[in-house]
C-alpha cells in the first residue's frame, strides 16, 4: 500500500465570514510500514489532516490516491478504506460501551460483517497485540485503569485489522509507564505485522526516539517532512512556531558551549549518553 | 501554616448491584497521611489510578472521606456549612479545557465564578481584569473562548479561579493536552501566580520537568503517601521512581545513566549546569591521573 497526497487544500465554513483554509496545498507520500510523527500547534492543520486520509473529510480541492486509486473518484468504496486506514482518535477509551472488554473490541469486525468466530479470533489476537492479561477479557471495560482502558480502545481498532494506523496522541494523560507501553505495542505492530504507523503527538521527546520521519504542520501548511535529526536541527525555527526540540538536545548544545566536544543532534538519551562518554 | 491537612485520609469506590448489595469495594486512598504548607508550589506524581485526582477531589469536596479528614485552610471537609467557603478558597483546573468552558466571551467566562458567589457587579469586572491580566490574557478578554490555542484556553479556566480570589489552585494534569509552548505558557502563569500572588499551588502531573521548579514533591502510590521532599531528593531515586510508574526528567536521566558507565556524578542532577560542572570535574580528574 502507499497514500499519496497531493496539493490537497480544506476550506472550514467556505462561503461564510468563519471561512478559515485549515490546510493548504499539502503534499508528501507514505509507503507501507513507515512509522511516521506529525508534531505541530494545536490548530496547525494536524487533526484536519489525518482525517482525510481515511476520508472522513473530502479534501476542497487536490487529490489524495490509496493504493494508486484515486478516494474521490466516484465508484471509490470509502467504507473499504474507512477499514484499511484505522483512526485512534484523542482518549479514545470514551468510545468504549460494551460490558465486556471481549465484546467491545468484537464491535468493529461485527459492522464490517464478519461472522461470529471471524470478529472473536480477531479480538483475540488483538488484545494480545495490546498485551492486555486474558484473565481480563471478560471485565467491563471500565474496572480496567486508564492506560488499559486505552489499549483496549486500540484493540477495537486493531481487530478491523488496519493496514495504516492513525493514533492522535495516544500517550495523552497516560503515566510515564503507560506510555512506554504503548510504544512497546507500536513497536510490536510493526515487527509482526508491518502496519504503517503515523503518530499525532506533543511529546517532542517521544517522537525522537521513536519515529523514522516526522512531519511538521503549521497554520495549514507541511513546514518539513524529514528525518527526527535533520528536523530537530531546525530546532529555533521550530521555537517560533510552537514546538521544540527535545530536552536532550538542549542539555547537549549547554554541553557543547561548556567546552565539551560532544554531538549536538543527538536527540535521544542512550545518543547523548554514547557521545559524552566518547568525549570525556 | 498548613493549607491543606489530610489526616488518616481513606476513600473507598464502592459499587453495588441492582438490590444496594455491596459488589466490590475499590480502595483509592488508603490512610494518607499529607500536610501541605501555604504558599508554596507543589507536585504531586503518581500513576494513573494511584489516587492522586482522588485525593485532589477531596480538597474541593468533590468528594468526602469514607475515613479520616481532610482540612482546607483550617476548615473540615466533612462540614457541609464549611462546603462553599472551602470551594472559593481552592480552586480547582481540570485536564481538558474544552470541557470546563461555557460561555462565549472570555471576560463573561472569567466572571461566571465571582458572579456565582455573590460578588457586587463592579467588583467582578474589577476582578475578571486583574485575573486576565495575571494570566496575561486580557487582550483576548472580548475574544470567544472555542476560538483560542489549548494553552490560551487553560490560562482561562485558570483566571477564572483567580477572580474568585481562591488562596489555594489545585491542577489535574493541566497540561496533559497541550503542545510545548502550551504547557510553557500555563507552567510560567503558574510560578507567577504563585510568587506574585501568593497562591498555593498544587500541580498534578505526568510531565517530570514541571516538577523541577517546585517547593515540594509528593509521590502517592496504591492510595499512600510513598515520598515526599524537595524535586532533587525525590529524582535522586531514579529506580524507585520507576517501580511506581514514573521517571525523572531528561537530563536526570541521562546522568543517571552516565553515572551507571562508571563516571562519578552525583545523584539528582536536574539541571544541564549541575551535569556540566561534574563533567568538568570528572575530566579534570582524568587530567590530574594521566598526566601522574
Amino acid at each position: 500500500m502507499s497514500i499519496i497526497v497531493d496539493k490537497i487544500n480544506y476550506i472550514y465554513e467556505q462561503g461564510t465570514n468563519l471561512e478559515r483554509q485549515a490546510l493548504k496545498d499539502v503534499s508528501f507520500v507514505i509507503e507501507k510500514g513507515e512509522f511516521i510523527g506529525l508534531i505541530g500547534h494545536t490548530g496547525s492543520g494536524k487533526s484536519t489532516l489525518i482525517q482525510h486520509l481515511n476520508g472522513l473529510y473530502k479534501a476542497t480541492s487536490g487529490h489524495i490516491y490509496y493504493d494508486e486509486q484515486d478516494i474521490y473518484d466516484k465508484n471509490y468504496n470509502l467504507r473499504d478504506l474507512r477499514n484499511k486506514v484505522g483512526l485512534v482518535f484523542q482518549y479514545p477509551e470514551h468510545q468504549l460501551f460494551e460490558n465486556t472488554i471481549f465484546k467491545d473490541v468484537c464491535f468493529g469486525p461485527k459492522n464490517q460483517g464478519l461472522s461470529k468466530q471471524e470478529c472473536e479470533i480477531r479480538a483475540f489476537e488483538s488484545l494480545r497485540l495490546v498485551g492486555l492479561d486474558e484473565n481480563l477479557y471478560y471485565h467491563s471495560p471500565f474496572d480496567l485503569s486508564g492506560g488499559q482502558k486505552r489499549r483496549v480502545a486500540i484493540a477495537g481498532v486493531l481487530a478491523m485489522q488496519p493496514e495504516v494506523l492513525i493514533l492522535d496522541e495516544p500517550t495523552a494523560g497516560l503515566d510515564p509507564r503507560g506510555r512506554d507501553e504503548i510504544f512497546a505495542i507500536l513497536k510490536r505492530l510493526r515487527e509482526e505485522k508491518n502496519i504503517t504507523i503515523i503518530l499525532v503527538s506533543h511529546s517532542m521527546e517521544d517522537v525522537a526516539a521513536h519515529v523514522d520521519r516526522i512531519m511538521v504542520m503549521d497554520d495549514g501548511i507541511l513546514k518539513y517532512d524529514d528525518t527526527p535529526r535533520n528536523i530537530f536541527k531546525h530546532y529555533k525555527e521550530l521555537e517560533k512556531i510552537g514546538l521544540a526540540a527535545p530536552q536532550v538536545t538542549y542539555i547537549m548544545q549547554d554541553i557543547k558551549e561548556a567546552g565539551f566536544n560532544v554531538r549536538t543532534d543527538a536527540i535521544t538519551i542512550e545518543e547523548a549518553k554514547k557521545s559524552i562518554l566518547e568525549t570525556i | 501554616m498548613s493549607i491543606v491537612k489530610a489526616k488518616n485520609l481513606t476513600f473507598e469506590y464502592i459499587r453495588r448491584d441492582e438490590e444496594g448489595n455491596v459488589e466490590s469495594i475499590n480502595k483509592a486512598i488508603d490512610d494518607l497521611n499529607i500536610e501541605i504548607e501555604e504558599g508554596q508550589f507543589v507536585a504531586v506524581l503518581g500513576h494513573n489510578g494511584s489516587g492522586k485526582s482522588t485525593f485532589a477531589k477531596h480538597l474541593n469536596v468533590l468528594v468526602s472521606p469514607t475515613e479520616g479528614s481532610v482540612w482546607v485552610d483550617g476548615m473540615n471537609t466533612l462540614e457541609h456549612e464549611n462546603t462553599l467557603q472551602i470551594r472559593q478558597r481552592a480552586g480547582m483546573v481540570f485536564q481538558n479545557p474544552d470541557n470546563q468552558m461555557i460561555c462565549t466571551v472570555v471576560d463573561e467566562e472569567v466572571g461566571f465564578g465571582p458572579e456565582n458567589i455573590g460578588v457586587p457587579e463592579n467588583e467582578i469586572w474589577e476582578r475578571v481584569e486583574k485575573s486576565l491580566k495575571s494570566v496575561g490574557m486580557y487582550e483576548y478578554r472580548n475574544a470567544n473562548p472555542t476560538k483560542l490555542s489549548g494553552g490560551q484556553k487553560q490560562r482561562i479556566a485558570i483566571a477564572g479561579i483567580v477572580a474568585m480570589k481562591p488562596k489555594c489552585i489545585i491542577l489535574d494534569e493541566p497540561t496533559a493536552m497541550l503542545d510545548p509552548n502550551g504547557r510553557k505558557e500555563v507552567l510560567k502563569v503558574l510560578h507567577e501566580l504563585n510568587e506574585q500572588e501568593k497562591v498555593t499551588i498544587i500541580l498534578i502531573t505526568h510531565y517530570m520537568e514541571e516538577v523541577i521548579e517546585a517547593d515540594k514533591v509528593f509521590v502517592i502510590h496504591e492510595g499512600k503517601l510513598q515520598m515526599q521532599g524537595t524535586p532533587r531528593e525525590i529524582f535522586s531515586q531514579v529506580e524507585r521512581l520507576k517501580e511506581y510508574r514514573l521517571d525523572v526528567p531528561q537530563v536526570t536521566e541521562l546522568a543517571y545513566e552516565l553515572r551507571k558507565e562508571g563516571l562519578d556524578i552525583r545523584p539528582g542532577i536536574l539541571y544541564s549546569n549541575e551535569l556540566i560542572s561534574e563533567l568538568k570535574r570528572i575530566k579534570e580528574e582524568r587530567n590530574v591521573d594521566n598526566s601522574r
